[in-house]
């Protein structure tokens, strides 16, 4: 069972702002969506994932990048060809 | 107090391409943003491709550092927010690395050989550059640039096994030969190795210092940890366990609120990647002669003192230089390389590659015939690598030599040098004969100077000697 400070905390790693009053309700949905995998543990051979699909790999072969334009096209600020973000620290 | 230490070691992989996309990890010059695709950016529906070569550098390694290869191993997703990770997310490897339990052996600070652990080593992507500039109106935002977003990591994590910072600077230094022995990794690149370090006095607190991007930050970084918790002990203080930054340009740490704890890190399998098992991949993998092994080979093939041999072999291109002068008389070439040119690279800033093996060997061979002496064979290096630093063709030492007059000088020329100082110094003669020792050795200073030094003082002195003495007769 997932607690509502649980819930609180993970809004806060996932930088989401939640209201005090919402905990509950996102809380009671958190629980209902864990309650599906233990419906999906119950079904036989769940979690046999594919054992022979392994080591897919690609060449190490130079392709194109985007032109920088398209790149900083969906950006909200830029400086030469940066792109804004926050300050961190 | 006994210090216990400990690193991780970040190194990027020397790949044409990124980690999980095509594009190229050549942007050194480039402006920011330009080697960056649908992947590093993380647009929706984009999808990582593993690079094979970069599994392969990664065995390599841990190879070369005797780890096991685990059977299976998968990537991870390590979660947080942070602007230099598009996805929100960091692709790296969590409870299946690629290998563990491997050990590098290096001289303990008291000359013996002494073994580190080797804990693990995973491949992970490298994040992108964060820019701060200053200025007032700049304080608010960074600057992202996501070229680096992508590159192919490794990270090596040893136990705490190091015991003091200098054991720690000889662990770094013999782990960045390894990876260029291997091939695997440009050390001259700009962050290319960036370390973080876990310190602590025996009895007290661990604190982790983060942020080291050079050799010598990791020596300065751990001195100066180790200066302040013994200063805090020594107040009656309990060292807090914390993440520390070190500030490079002002050589101390400094206590940083730590992001997140490990379990904030929310890390599950990676669902776009599919598990690796790559561990026969280890049969093809036949690995160079490693460091030691030249060094042993050194030593035994051209017969050079084990000093020397280290500090050849302390750099593999370096060490490729001298196998190329060694020559008729390996023992000569390895002081001039080992004793003069070295320092004399070091002082104009510049790289062994810039010096063309065959003038080099040019100079050895009028050493070695005893065309000139030490001293001119020093000018006319200094006088190529000047030409060289400067942007300009170098000059072969022996048109050097021949441009300045700098054949040692013989003979004639040499017998009327004496000659001429005994002459010109009538007091100097008589203070000799009345017994006072300085005065031949003030002769024989003038006479090198005429000479400007292409005589040996010790052949000038005898010369002059012999004149003093036939005078007295």
């Amino acid at each position: 069972m997932i607690s509502e400070r649980e819930v609180e905390s993970i809004a806060k790693l996932a930088d989401i702002r939640i209201q005090k009053e919402e905990l509950g309700e996102f809380t009671v949905q958190f629980n209902a969506i864990l309650e599906y995998f233990d419906v999906l543990d119950r079904v036989e051979a769940a979690g046999e994932g594919r054992a022979d699909l392994v080591n897919v790999f690609r060449e190490d072969e130079v392709r194109p990048s985007l032109p920088v334009e398209d790149v900083l096209a969906n950006a909200g600020s830029t400086e030469e060809t940066f792109i804004k973000g926050p300050r961190v620290m | 107090m006994k210090v216990i230490i400990g690193l991780e070691i970040h190194c990027q992989l020397n790949t044409d391409t990124k980690l999980f996309c095509g594009c190229s990890t050549d942007y050194r010059d480039d402006p920011p943003n330009t080697h960056v695709c649908p992947v590093c950016l993380a647009l929706p529906g984009a999808l990582p491709r593993l690079n094979t070569k970069a599994v392969e550098y990664a065995l390599r390694v841990a190879k070369a550092l005797n780890l096991e290869v685990a059977e299976e191993c998968e990537f991870s997703r390590k979660n947080y927010f942070y602007p230099d990770l598009p996805k929100g997310y960091q692709i790296t490897q969590y409870d299946r690395p690629l290998a563990e339990r491997g050990v590098v052996e290096i001289e303990a600070d008291d000359g013996t050989p002494k073994e580190v652990r080797i804990t693990r080593i995973h491949l992970e992507e490298d994040p992108g550059r964060l820019v701060h500039r200053s200025g007032r109106d700049r304080a608010g935002y960074s600057l992202v640039d996501y070229n680096r977003s992508g590159i192919p990591l490794i990270e090596i994590v040893t136990e705490p096994d190091l015991r003091s910072p200098k054991e720690a600077r000889r662990f770094l230094n013999k782990l960045r030969n390894t990876l260029e022995y291997l091939e695997v990794f440009d050390g001259e690149r700009e962050g290319a190795i960036r370390v973080d370090a876990n310190i602590s006095l025996v009895g007290h607190n661990r604190v982790e210092c983060k942020n080291i991007s050079s050799y010598k930050g990791v020596e300065k970084a751990l001195t100066f940890e180790i200066t302040r918790q013994k200063n805090q002990i020594a107040r009656g203080h309990e060292i807090t366990r914390e993440t520390r930054h070190f500030n490079e340009g002002r050589g101390i740490t400094m206590s940083s609120r730590s992001k997140e704890e490990e379990t904030d890190y929310r890390y599950f399998p990676e669902p776009d990647l599919r598990p690796l098992r790559v561990r026969d991949w280890l049969d093809d993998i036949t690995l160079p002669e490693l460091p030691d092994a030249r060094k042993a080979r050194f030593v035994a093939q051209y017969g050079i003192s084990h000093n020397h041999a280290r500090t050849l072999t302390g750099d593999m291109k370096l060490a490729n230089f001298y196998e190329k002068v060694a020559g008729d008389d390996p023992v000569l070439a390895a002081t001039w390389v080992a004793d003069t040119l070295l320092g004399e690279l070091n002082y104009r800033d510049m790289k062994i590659d810039r010096v063309p093996p065959a003038h080099f060997a040019d100079l050895l061979a009028l050493v070695r015939v005893d065309a000139i002496t030490d001293r001119s064979g020093v000018d006319a290096l200094r006088t190529m690598l000047d030409e060289g630093a400067a942007g300009e063709e170098m000059e072969l030492p022996s048109a050097v030599v021949d441009r300045f007059g700098l054949r040692k000088a013989a003979g004639d020329e040499f017998d009327e040098v004496a000659a001429q100082v005994v002459e010109a110094h009538p007091d100097a003669v008589a203070d000799y004969h009345n017994g006072k020792g300085g005065a031949l050795n003030f002769l024989v200073g003038q006479a090198m100077r005429e000479t400007r030094g292409r005589a040996d003082a010790r052949d000038l002195g005898r010369r002059i000697k012999e004149l003093l003495e036939n005078k007295e007769a």
